[in-house]
């Protein structure tokens, strides 16, 4: 710092430099061709849509299909998408939370034991956590529609349990919608779980350990804040699609656990009703985007932003 | 640090020169935005079918180009020559068939932008429902049938599907197939369901019914027995019909709105009965006897999915050819025979004995006159009243 701010004054020194001055502007522009091709690829492939949902969001709600619509500053779009779809958009923060915080459990167990405890089954393991991924997500959900269909082994079981009525039944409820969200997302939460974990010193569980912290306390002072970004990103990974998700609303749920992406699609493709379902999707964009930035504001790791 | 800092920001004021730029670049990038934004927006997808067509190439290519439903035409066997084989070598056109239509609007959205734009579509016959042809034929993307090349369509077409609103004179469209919505029910779980009311309200149905997710095959049933007439209904009657639904949907009644997928849930004993269309049901009998198909107390509605020559196609003349084949009777007959949906084509039934003794009597492909006579539809929407109905219809079966 201290060198920074004293180099105007003492510019006058004499530190020689050889190099011509037309040379440096050229050396300088190279920086800016090797950004070319992303910047391109960012340019059509995210600010052109962007715009343009932007202002499919604002389009006169007086239009239609069939007349065309015009961009007029329709900022009205938006407060006719809250009043009307705010209970979907509600859901799928829930659904989306509460599949995440489940996700988080499971994967920190799985991820911990394939880091620390697996030995050489952990190449398999890992393996097998993402082997799900040979088969088609559609094809994946729709075998859980068999698994918890009302005359299958699962309700079955439950019934004889008790746990579910006589009549009582999974499909077509809230459960196997979170059910199928934690199924289909907890992969995302596994790997980088695993990775920030994996990369953790034992010797430093060992060290607390030896300074007479009992495991409990050692694990919530050394393993788990050196693990913080890996619980970040892994959230992040499941929150984000999972809010998103209209696969598991529509394959396993029933009206009543209708999601803001079953919403939207259903505005774009079926009503035809193109402004709101814009001003739907821009909101749950920006909704998500302050959520993720107060997270990782509160998780204190920006650095990995 | 301080030091740096006022070194860097300047001394005129409160606004130091990072501070400034940053604003600049954020107000320069908000009123760009501003100024591209009008660009993105949509225009009219009205079209002349008069002006945006293409040079019929039928003389000199000897192609066609089909789109249809999955499981919609009999497919060739090694000892069975299919009706598309035999148009092939009667005309040797060299059909390519695909089975790309799975949902009216799904179907709509993909070729939207190229058809609103009078581009082609690379189809030169696509198959759309009643309803969706209707709203593409007022959107002036279809293109008229030369009369006298598919003579076999006026002659042979059943009378039930002359007098369509839409398409009075059947001047842009031909029927494939028609079908007929209605209640089907798992007879070894539950007792008949005789009406769409039934349906609706039995209590021992509770949580244990679909209904289909096309608003018009499910709101034309509801419109009916909440006292209105589906063919011509008021906005108020819409509304009744509407609170009823939201009612039944409220009280759990409904399991879910779906597509063709009730079949898979009815024969797996998740839901015991359900709206559903006639073909399906024939199909899953075959593997199935205890799942039954009813004709609602409230009425027949018969649809139909039908054949369209999209603008911009190249290849009408063979197109025309294909309409007219499959309205040979006896073409009619041997497709009827394998698809087991309601053959629109009048004189079929008699080639039907030749083919197959056992579907001559089946009343779900071949109606009797008198059924067929008090059938209803659905009223034809106006654009704006699609969005709307469409709307308030999807704000009902999704809570």
């Amino acid at each position: 710092m201290t060198a920074t701010a004293t180099r105007p004054a003492g510019s006058s020194a004499p530190t020689p430099e050889p190099a011509p001055p037309a040379k440096r502007p050229r050396r300088n522009l190279t920086g800016y061709w090797l950004l070319l091709p992303g910047a391109l690829w960012l340019a059509v492939f995210f600010v052109v849509p962007f715009y343009s949902l932007l202002a499919t969001s604002l389009y006169d709600p007086g239009g239609s299909v069939l007349e065309g619509y015009d961009m007029s500053w329709a900022f009205g779009n938006y407060v006719t998408a809250i009043q009307e779809y705010w209970r979907p958009l509600v859901r799928s923060l829930w659904y989306g939370a509460v599949a995440t915080a489940i996700c988080l459990v499971l994967g920190y167990v799985l991820a911990y034991a394939i880091a620390f405890k697996a030995g050489r089954w952990k190449n398999l393991m890992l393996i097998l956590v993402i082997a799900p991924f040979f088969t088609s997500f559609l094809v994946r959900t729709l075998s859980w529609k068999l698994l918890l269909r009302d005359d299958g082994f699962v309700v079955d079981t439950l019934q004889f349990l008790h746990v579910l009525g006589a009549d009582g039944r999974l499909l077509a409820t809230p459960v196997a919608v979170i059910a199928g969200l934690v199924y289909n997302f907890l992969p995302f939460m596994v790997l980088p779980l695993y990775a920030s974990i994996d990369k953790i010193d034992p010797r430093l569980v060992e060290a607390a350990g030896d300074l007479y912290a009992r495991p409990f306390v050692g694990f919530f002072k050394v393993t788990w804040p050196l693990s913080l970004p890996g619980v970040v990103s892994g959230t992040l990974l499941t929150f984000i699609p999972a809010v998103g998700d209209y696969i598991n609303a529509q394959l396993l749920g029933s009206p009543g656990q209708r999601m803001i992406g079953n919403v939207i699609q259903n505005l774009f493709t079926d009503a035809g009703d193109y402004p709101v379902a814009g001003a739907l999707s821009v909101m749950l964009m920006l909704l998500i985007l302050v959520l993720v930035l107060v997270y990782v504001r509160r998780a204190g790791t920006e650095e990995l932003l | 640090m301080v030091g740096n800092r006022r070194a860097g920001g300047g001394s005129q004021g409160p606004l130091s020169r990072r501070t400034f730029l940053k604003g600049a670049g954020a107000s320069a990038f908000a009123l760009g935005s501003v100024a591209v934004l009008p660009l993105f927006g949509t225009p009219s997808a009205m079209q002349d079918p008069r002006t945006c067509k293409a040079a019929d190439v039928s003389a000199r290519a000897k192609d066609l180009i089909v789109s249809n439903w999955p499981a919609y035409i009999d497919p060739p066997e090694k000892d069975y020559v299919s009706t598309l084989q035999l148009f092939e070598k009667q005309t040797g056109i060299t059909v390519d068939y695909t089975d790309d239509v799975s949902d009216n609007a799904e179907f709509f959205a993909k070729v939207r932008n190229q058809l609103g734009d009078c581009q082609a579509i690379d189809r030169d016959i696509m198959v759309l429902t009643d309803w969706m042809a209707a709203r593409v034929i007022d959107l002036g993307w279809v293109q008229p049938l030369e009369r006298s090349r598919v003579q076999n369509l006026h002659d042979n077409l059943i009378p039930a599907l002359r007098d369509r609103a839409w398409d009075p004179d059947r001047t842009y469209s031909a029927p494939w197939q028609s079908g007929l919505t209605g209640i089907a029910y798992n007879a070894k779980l539950t007792k008949e369901v005789g009406s769409f009311e039934a349906l609706l309200t039995r209590p021992d149905l509770k949580g244990k019914v679909t209904l289909l997710s096309e608003m018009r095959d499910t709101m034309a049933f509801v419109i009916k027995v909440t006292g209105g007439d589906p063919d011509d209904f008021t906005e108020d009657q819409w509304q009744d019909g509407l609170d009823y639904l939201r009612k039944v949907v409220r009280g759990g009644h409904v399991r879910a709105f779906t597509g063709n997928e009730y079949i898979q849930d009815l024969t797996a004993g998740n839901i015991v009965a359900c709206e559903a269309w006639s073909g399906d049901v024939i199909q899953a009998q075959f593997e199935n006897p205890d799942i039954k198909f009813v004709v609602p107390e409230e009425g027949l509605n018969l649809w139909s999915d039908n054949m369209l020559v999209p603008n911009k196609a190249q290849h009408q003349e063979n197109a025309e050819s294909w309409i007219d084949f499959y309205y040979d009777p006896r073409n009619a007959a041997q497709l009827a025979a394998w698809v087991n949906y309601i053959c629109p084509v009048e004189g079929a039934r008699e080639e039907m004995e030749k083919i197959d003794d056992s579907l001559v009597d089946n009343r779900l492909i071949f109606p009797t006159e008198e059924e067929l006579k008090d059938t209803f539809d659905f009223m034809a929407l106006d654009e704006r009243q699609n969005q709307q109905y469409e709307g308030e219809w999807s704000d009902v079966t999704g809570g």
